[in-house]
């Protein structure tokens, strides 16, 4: 490494590209020194996807350069990129879960003698290589019995052993625990002692302050700002993404409810090895917020509620009338939605129309028989387009094609259509970007003054302590208590999950 | 763009595959356009082709909403043949033509729903499934003929074969009739939306509140009445039900029709009207073929070179060469 002036590993300038309609990025920059952790943020839909594409090569810019180590390049693939020294780990590894740790590691690039893979060198040199960054695992099992934080790492030290110059994480730590993320951490930093530059892209404004030493702000396409983080204030940060100022009260909600009749009741709603037997009951204009860690039964709670697993415990009422939840359509034939987890693989139909995904709910409710006019779903899509302020050219667009945050917003939609009585969220601002987070957040509580009764999962407590009248504390598959009024504080909440406080304030 | 030019502008490669076909019998057989009136009824090559393509054409309508469901009917062939003999078996025992239709049309809707059970609600995999029946099926068929080629001579049946309407052939008034049937069924209703819907994504389909099973049990079930459709009219034009030929490889042909016709294995969009348009071309393909006068143990060889090229034009890294030509051109242009 060179002293003095720390070297630009990348380089790019006045990048472009411009899609039909769009001008997906517009001459922006961004410049990443070696040994640095380099933090790139925005909204969904800022450009930040777009502009690690063309970094990677899997999108062509129509202008402007980009340089690695001081050569200019024009990757037309990600195989280029790499040969350059450019490398990308997505959140979603990109590596093949059915085969060997060791086999993830030098695929393509196998030791072999005689044409024939040497199985036992390939497995020491990757766990040689993997030791390298504190992991002691066995090489020889297959990589989908490993957790994602391991996967992460794996598909980290193959992109490294690439010879990458420049790392690309792409949300890595969106599904890790505290643990697993602070594992990654030290990778991350080992990485850039080594002399590494890595972009790294999160929504998690915290582990920026954490992790990295400076950033760049992407906004509709432009670069609005390179900063030492260090030097910057965290409500500067959001401000700076989203575009305006931005008070730490947004969160806070007026509660002035005096919650209506009871809609659902629960008692005893339980399913073996899935969740013990609840109790909950679900009022008019009351926000009922669900707390606990990832398995802790936070989810299975909303599955049961919904119907969409079959409950073998318990009792539902609405309306004090006992009724039968067999399967989805009987939960959305009382009035119920369940905006899912899994927004990708349980909540969105991808090849289909914004259109189509939002009236789907009500035109199953009304069956298929009774087919909503077209003019009736041009309105309603517009209506909620316009409403939910999603972004989308027209209704006609793939819903695939649309970022995470406009994706959930179309699945809000989908079951505002059908004027629900309770809306159950599972998760609803995760992966969304900060905008759309406070616009969900705003969202769910105009729906509750409007007298919805809505049961909200989220992990993020201090958003749940902010809005919740009542919380039920999720731990290893139970309900251990149920946290009401004045006593929701993140701090209780924490201890809640935690189990240090006893049954605290239950 | 208007509905007509929103679905012509998606049939491009489907129609220009159909008249090139056309094109290149009229080239080999230079009187296939002349179309003569005979008894009232209208003789020439695409009368042929319209009639000869039409139990593809029945069979590629219920395979298109199959597949959009991302599943298989391989039964369709089998059933095609249970159809058949039922009804042959049926008016030669004596019963009157309407039940012996209905007999036949029933059970090829019993073979639709058999499947259907078998995927919908066991969650067996369509191509397992309905390969039961696929090799079951023709069993069932030669129990049903005793082993026999049973040959009929009731009028009305074979009219259903043999006759015209208008001066069309009875098959394709049939095949045009369970097109637009099945359009109704499926466009003028929520029925389409929803098959796609399970097709693209069934977790979600199924929290959203659709009936997951149910519509499944109808594509099937639709596959099955129209494959028994189809089976009939064949049985009628040869006028004998066979057990053991009587559909045989058709499910392929059926599957074929689709894909000529744009339609996505993987399930999804599905277009009915271009899945009939698929299996005409796929007939014209056929009769070129056989009017080429190659020696007949080219036919299968050549049919196949023809497909693989019409799915060569129509594959994505094809798409991909045309539109980076375009840009290149446009891009010298201006």
């Amino acid at each position: 490494m060179t002293a003095g002036a720390p070297l630009l590993l990348l380089e790019a300038r006045g990048v472009g590209k411009t899609y039909p309609g769009v001008r997906a990025l517009d001459g922006v920059d961004l410049c990443v020194r070696a040994g640095e952790i380099h933090a790139l943020l925005g909204e969904n839909g800022a450009g930040k996807s777009t502009l690690i594409g063309v970094l990677t090569g899997v999108i062509a810019k129509d202008g402007g350069q980009v340089l690695v180590d001081g050569v200019e390049i024009h990757p037309r693939n990600p195989a280029e990129a790499r040969a350059a020294g450019l490398s990308a780990v997505y959140q979603e590894a990109n590596l093949l879960p059915n085969l060997t740790v060791a086999e993830n590691l030098y695929l393509g690039r196998q030791p072999t003698r005689f044409g024939l893979i040497r199985r036992r060198t390939m497995n020491d040199a990757a766990r040689a290589l993997l030791a390298g960054y504190g992991l002691d695992i066995d090489v020889t099992r297959t990589l989908d019995s490993y957790s994602t934080a391991v996967r992460q790492v794996v598909a980290i030290a193959r992109a490294v052993d690439l010879s990458a110059k420049v790392l690309i994480l792409d949300e890595p730590t969106a599904s890790l625990d505290a643990e697993e993320t602070a594992m990654l951490f030290t990778v991350v930093r080992g990485l850039a002692a080594r002399g590494l530059a890595v972009i790294f892209v999160t929504h998690f404004l915290d582990q920026v302050f954490a992790l990295c030493d400076r950033l760049t702000v992407l906004r509709n396409g432009r670069q609005v700002g390179e900063r030492t983080v260090a030097d910057l204030a965290p409500l500067d940060l959001v401000a700076l993404m989203l575009g305006k100022p931005l008070t730490a009260s947004h969160l806070i909600r007026k509660r002035a409810t005096t919650p209506g009749g009871v809609v659902a009741r629960f008692t005893g709603l339980g399913r073996k090895r899935l969740v013990a037997p609840f109790d909950l009951e679900l009022r008019q204009g009351e926000i009922v917020g669900a707390a606990g860690l990832l398995g802790s039964g936070r989810t299975e709670t909303a599955l049961l509620m919904f119907g969409a697993e079959r409950a073998d415990s318990g009792q539902v009422e609405v309306d004090g009338k006992t009724v039968k939840l067999r399967g989805p359509r009987d939960a959305i034939a009382l009035g119920f939605g369940l905006l899912p987890e899994d927004r990708k693989a349980d909540g969105v139909v991808g090849a289909l129309s914004v259109r189509d995904n939002i009236v789907l709910a009500l035109q199953a409710r009304a069956g298929w028989t009774k087919p909503l006019p077209r003019r009736k779903q041009d309105e309603l899509a517009a209506r909620y387009i316009a409403l939910l302020d999603i972004r989308t050219p027209d209704a006609d667009k793939p819903i695939e094609q649309l970022s995470g945050g406009n994706q959930q917003k179309a699945l809000l939609a989908r079951w505002l259509a059908t004027e629900p009585r309770l809306l159950i969220l599972d998760e609803p601002t995760r992966g969304v970007d900060v905008g759309a987070h406070a616009e969900i957040v705003r969202l769910i509580e105009a729906l509750c003054e409007q007298g919805l009764a809505l049961y909200v999962i989220s992990s993020e407590l201090e958003e749940v302590a902010a809005y919740a009248d009542r919380v039920l504390v999720m731990r290893e598959r139970r309900a251990v208590g149920l946290v009401e009024g004045e006593a929701i504080s993140p701090g209780a909440l924490m201890a809640a999950i935690a189990g240090t406080a006893g049954e605290v304030a239950a | 763009m208007s509905r007509a030019g929103r679905w012509l502008r998606a049939g491009l490669p489907q129609l220009a595959v159909l008249i090139l076909a056309l094109i290149a019998n009229g080239l080999i057989a230079p009187n296939f356009f002349t179309l003569t009136v005979q008894d009232g009824r209208l003789f020439g090559g695409l009368v042929d082709v319209v009639n000869r393509g039409a139990p593809t054409a029945l069979l590629g309508l219920g395979m298109a909403l199959v597949i959009a469901t991302r599943g298989i009917d391989l039964s369709v062939g089998a059933v095609m043949a249970i159809a058949g003999a039922v009804a042959a078996v049926a008016v030669n025992d004596g019963l009157a033509w309407p039940l012996a239709l209905a007999l036949a049309l029933g059970a090829g809707l019993a073979c639709g729903l058999w499947n259907g059970v078998l995927i919908a609600v066991l969650g067996i995999q369509p191509i397992v499934a309905t390969l039961i029946l696929m090799v079951a099926g023709r069993g069932v068929a030669q129990l049903i003929t005793a082993g026999r080629i049973v040959t009929f001579d009731e009028p009305h049946l074979l009219w259903l074969g043999g006759g015209s309407v208008l001066g069309l052939p009875v098959a394709a008034v049939v095949a045009l009739t369970a097109l637009a049937v099945f359009l109704v069924a499926t466009r003028r209703t929520a029925l389409g939306l929803f098959i796609e819907a399970v097709g693209v994504n069934p977790r979600a389909s199924r929290l959203a509140g659709i009936d997951t099973r149910g519509v499944l049990l109808c594509v099937y079930a639709a596959s099955g009445l129209l494959a028994a459709t189809a089976g009939v009219i064949a049985a009628a034009d040869i006028r004998a039900a066979d057990a053991n030929n009587a559909g045989l490889w058709l499910e392929l042909d059926a599957i074929l029709a689709v894909v000529i016709g744009g339609g996505l294995l993987y399930g999804g969009r599905f277009s009915l009207s271009l899945a009939l348009i698929g299996a005409l071309a796929l007939q014209t393909i056929k009769t070129g073929i056989l009017r080429a006068g190659f020696p007949p143990e080219f036919n299968l060889i050549v049919m196949a070179a023809v497909v693989a090229g019409v799915l060569c034009l129509q594959s994505p890294a094809f798409a991909e060469l045309v539109r980076r030509m375009r840009l290149r051109r446009s891009g010298a242009g201006s």
